[in-house]
């Protein structure tokens, strides 16, 4: 193939690199109002009286927007289709206030210090109400978190608000209790994993203004430009044809910007002042007030037989969705649902899970998307359980893996259409030197090397809801445009996309142009989240290409007065019999006719929805040092087996491998979203809350094993999530190898294995 | 209380600009404010170095300075450096380490410091001098092979250029 599982570079390569201006906050007129939120000091409070009319009038201060100015339509900030899964729990300004960040008053004003000072005027009078963090004992707690009586779902989401109960549910396939009656080993365990911070390099920002036909526009960093549409349009209580929304460049997501953060502020201070207003969200109001990864608490059960057969799985999970719904009933399904299914040979498994509401700052979508969590869970369990077995943890894998051609009931019954896992778990134990260096090595008196694996799966697309439109445009000289409403957040999708589109249109890549994501303009699209842009998208580029090649050999047919069935297209020509005789004309030519007089200028729509969502695969191994006197733990080097169909650019591909790996290695050594007693986040500046810098990281090397998917474009699955999932549980097993400490809970710090050590001492 | 705000004059990209600012403007709202809209800020903590510029040439973080400092001194961006950050721009692509580019005029402009600075550096001297530089997309590894491909193909270019012309008389050195 020309293109497609080539190294291309990225579309937007140079400019990026050379700093030229391409995001929101650059593209931002000059006279925007700033908007800034007072939010609430309060973990839970009730707004008793607000006193905004000293900020009023102070200069340059041109509106100060209270819970009494807002519509009252509830809503959801999640970024998903409708009817959303996701409770509709928000107003733009409520008079409760659930976490310490919630807002309380917007305030825009002509400079930003005219706004902080008029943010410092507005008084406040809170009735402080009893907070409650931990999600078990929100359960049934006497401080309702929802109490409103317009609070609405959507669906059966197995909720109850008056319990702080945002979603429950229970699955099960087989004999649950018949796999435990005949085990000889079990497993029962209970992993926590923390909330985390996104930290993309780019806050959250957007800036609005009203167009020449009084609508409003919306310019942001989102990774959901038509939900923007459609969430704006509920909560502002305006129809969505008068809205439209644009995506610049931006500065990546990895989920956080699948839940509106930033827009609805600027929205309304541009709609009630009619003039345009920017909010640029600092790095701290980033971390304290938008939406982090839920922290999930999950107890696993598995049973074994003597030789290593897994009988069955149970695992139960207990989410903290924080103040607001947002992903928290759809999150927590894939703890269970992306993970058990990769032991498709137990004969039962069983999931059931709780999502409740506390007075943390929201939870909501982060790369992995509770799949990582889950792994986390069960691929610790899976390694204790080797453990028991006394087996080789990868020959227990080996043993239980599931298989291509299987049909998964834990996977929503799909059938396996492309897997190579087995060869992922093979190679990675090669690469990493698994048999020189399992379980560990020690290499001076206190420090210990060691190795450690685990295996994941995620989906490509939410299956029969992810919906992709592509239009691809014959242009005058011979050219496309390629009208896509996937939004690229740094991943290279306009690249990859544009690369299929190449492929089919067998054409140069210069000859392709992809238009940013503008809702007036782009095909509709769900938006890039939930692994599904390569997927999903893709197939519509292929479909709407092969579509347009359609359209041009028939108009051609016309030209040369040819039958349709008689003429071919190589990219450049359609012709009959070969390109340069006499029944023959270039793509440039045709196009060009078509443009004058003719009232046929070419365009092919397509729109792709799939049935399935085909997990791809991966196999994780570290290899750590650890010093047994400070406990600290170093990962030197981590193996990444990939199996993601074909990579339609493998360069891009590997890199999102690279970057998930390291965001993975953040998530099991460092991260952690911590709270004082009175639920104020006390990380919220990359000062206090670290990730990952190049001096804190090994060798990162990654692999690919690649399947063909047959549903797949050109084969492909997807790469973007699988890739954060394996550190973790590989890091945690590379620890209990090298020390024995099994750390079941995340992240795992140089205390928590020194304490692990004395505890053992004891 | 409100200060008066004053005039300062500085260099930035080798043209003057003499500006009246507000006392506390920092020097990245004030590149910014001037139309430099490379400088991005990724924190306000001085902790992800992506407001990098040089100040006389050194590397400064402009969302940790007031621009008053600026006074009197030469300041360059990326704008100011788009042949080499081009060149450099090619090697990124090649391995697709750009991503969502957001940090990448902060890192180039400490890699162009670094390449002025350091001769021969190891990885782990490159580890060093840019640990300042956080990039939360690549897990730095693709950087990495093309920073290291970027000053090897420079070396070879000097070499070659070595090789080709013969040295000048060591006397006739300025």
């Amino acid at each position: 193939m020309r293109h497609v599982n080539q190294g291309i570079p990225k579309l937007d390569a140079k400019a990026l690199i050379t700093g030229r201006p391409a995001y929101t906050d650059d593209l931002a007129p000059a006279n925007c109002l700033v908007v800034k939120v007072l939010r609430s000091p309060h973990a839970f409070a009730k707004i008793n009286a607000i006193d905004t009319a000293a900020a009023e009038q102070l200069p340059g201060v041109a509106c100060v927007i209270t819970h009494r100015d807002v519509p009252r339509h509830r809503f959801t900030m999640a970024g998903q289709s409708f009817p959303e899964p996701s409770p509709y729990d928000r107003l733009i300004l409520d008079r409760l206030v659930r976490y310490v960040g919630d807002p309380v008053a917007i305030v825009a004003a002509e400079t930003e210090r005219q706004a902080d000072r008029a943010l410092k005027a507005i008084k406040v009078d809170y009735e402080v109400l009893e907070p409650v963090f931990d999600p078990a004992k929100a359960l049934d707690h006497p401080s309702i978190i929802h109490p409103e009586a317009d609070y609405h779902v959507n669906h059966d989401i197995g909720n109850d608000p008056n319990r702080n109960l945002c979603a429950s549910g229970e699955f099960c396939a087989g004999d649950l209790a018949a796999a435990f009656a005949a085990a000889d080993v079990t497993v029962d365990q209970t992993y926590e994993t923390r909330a985390n911070n996104q930290a993309m390099m780019e806050t959250f920002r957007t800036f609005c203004y009203m167009d020449h036909s009084e609508r409003l526009t919306i310019v942001s960093a989102t990774q959901i430009p038509f939900h923007v549409r459609s969430i704006t349009a509920r909560a502002l209580g305006i129809p969505k044809q008068k809205i439209r929304v644009i995506k610049p460049r931006i500065g990546a997501g990895f989920g956080a910007k699948q839940t509106l953060v930033s827009e609805l502020f600027p929205a309304l201070v541009t709609l009630k002042t009619g003039k345009p207003s920017k909010m640029v969200f600092s790095r701290k109001e980033s971390f304290t007030a938008s939406t982090s990864r839920h922290a999930m608490r999950i107890r696993v059960r598995l049973a074994a037989d003597r030789a290593g057969n897994v009988l069955g799985i149970h695992m139960d999970t207990l989410s903290n969705t924080g103040a607001y719904g947002e992903h928290g009933p759809t999150t927590v399904g894939l703890s269970g649902h992306k993970t058990m299914p990769l032991y498709n040979k137990a004969k039962a498994i069983k999931f059931t899970y709780k999502v409740a509401y506390t007075n943390t700052m929201s939870a909501g979508a982060f790369r992995g998307y509770g799949a990582t969590q889950g792994t986390f869970a069960l691929e610790s369990a899976m390694n204790e359980l080797a453990e028991k077995l006394n087996m080789d943890p990868l020959d227990l894998r080996l043993k239980n893996l599931v298989a291509q051609g299987e049909v998964m009931p834990g996977y929503y019954g799909e059938k396996l259409n492309s897997c190579t896992l087995a060869d992922c778990i093979r190679r990675g134990k090669e690469m990493i030197g698994w048999d020189a260096n399992h379980p560990c090595r020690q290499i001076s008196k206190t420090k210990v090397r060691a190795v450690g694996a685990a295996i994941t799966m995620q989906g490509s697309g939410i299956p029969n809801i992810d919906t992709a439109s592509v239009e691809i445009r014959l242009q005058d000289d011979g050219f496309y445009t390629l009208m896509i409403g996937a939004a690229d957040m740094g991943t290279g999708c306009d690249t990859i996309l544009a690369q299929m589109a190449a492929e089919v249109l067998c054409c140069d890549m210069d000859r392709i142009i992809v238009s940013q994501v503008d809702t007036d303009h782009s095909p509709y699209d769900t938006g890039s989240y939930a692994s599904s842009t390569t997927f999903v998208t893709g197939t519509s580029v292929i479909k709407a290409g092969k579509a347009l090649i359609e359209k041009m050999i028939t108009m051609a047919a016309g030209t040369l007065k040819a039958d349709p069935g008689d003429l071919e297209f190589n990219g450049t020509a359609i012709f009959a019999g070969s390109p340069d005789g006499k029944k023959a004309i270039t793509v440039e030519a045709l196009a060009r006719k078509l443009a004058v007089g003719n009232g046929a200028c070419l365009s092919a729509t397509a729109t792709h929805s799939s049935p399935v969502s085909p997990p791809p695969f991966m196999a994780g191994f570290a290899n750590i040092e650890l010093d047994l006197e400070t406990g600290k733990v170093v990962v030197k080097d981590y193996v990444g087996i990939v199996d993601c169909g074909t990579p339609i650019n493998p360069n891009l591909a590997r890199v999102q491998a690279e970057g998930g790996i390291v965001q993975g290695i953040g998530m099991a050594l460092y991260e952690d979203i911590t709270y004082n007693s009175a639920g104020k986040m006390m990380n919220s500046s990359f000062m206090q809350y670290k990730i990952p810098s190049r001096k804190d990281i090994g060798d990162i090397r990654v692999a690919f094993e690649s399947s063909y998917e047959p549903s797949g474009p050109f084969g492909a699955k997807s790469i973007g999530e699988v890739v954060i999932n394996t550190p973790a549980p590989a890091i945690a097993n590379a620890i209990a190898n090298a020390c024995g400490v099994r750390l079941r809970h995340l992240p795992m710090t140089a205390e928590d294995v020194v304490m692990g050590l004395h505890a053992r001492e004891r | 209380m409100q200060l008066k705000n004053f005039s300062i004059s500085c260099k930035i990209n080798g043209r003057t600009y003499e500006e009246n600012i507000a006392p506390d403007r920092t020097l990245i709202e004030f590149l910014r404010g001037l139309g430099f809209l490379s400088v991005k800020q990724g924190c306000d903590t001085s902790n992800c170095g992506l407001c990098t510029v040089w100040l006389d040439g050194t590397p400064v973080l402009s969302c940790s300075m007031l621009a008053a400092r600026a006074n009197g001194r030469a300041i360059t961006t990326i704008e100011g450096v788009q042949e080499e950050a081009t060149a450099f721009a090619g090697f990124m692509a090649a391995q697709g380490a750009d991503q969502c580019g957001f940090c990448s005029p902060g890192l180039v402009m400490n890699i162009l410091a670094m390449e002025r600075e350091l001769d021969d550096p190891t990885p782990e001297d490159i580890k060093h001098y840019l640990a300042g530089n956080l990039c939360r997309c690549t897990g730095y590894a693709s950087q990495m092979r093309a920073i290291e491909a970027y000053l090897a193909a420079k070396t070879a270019k000097t070499a070659a250029a070595t090789t080709a012309a013969p040295a000048a008389p060591a006397e006739g050195g300025a």
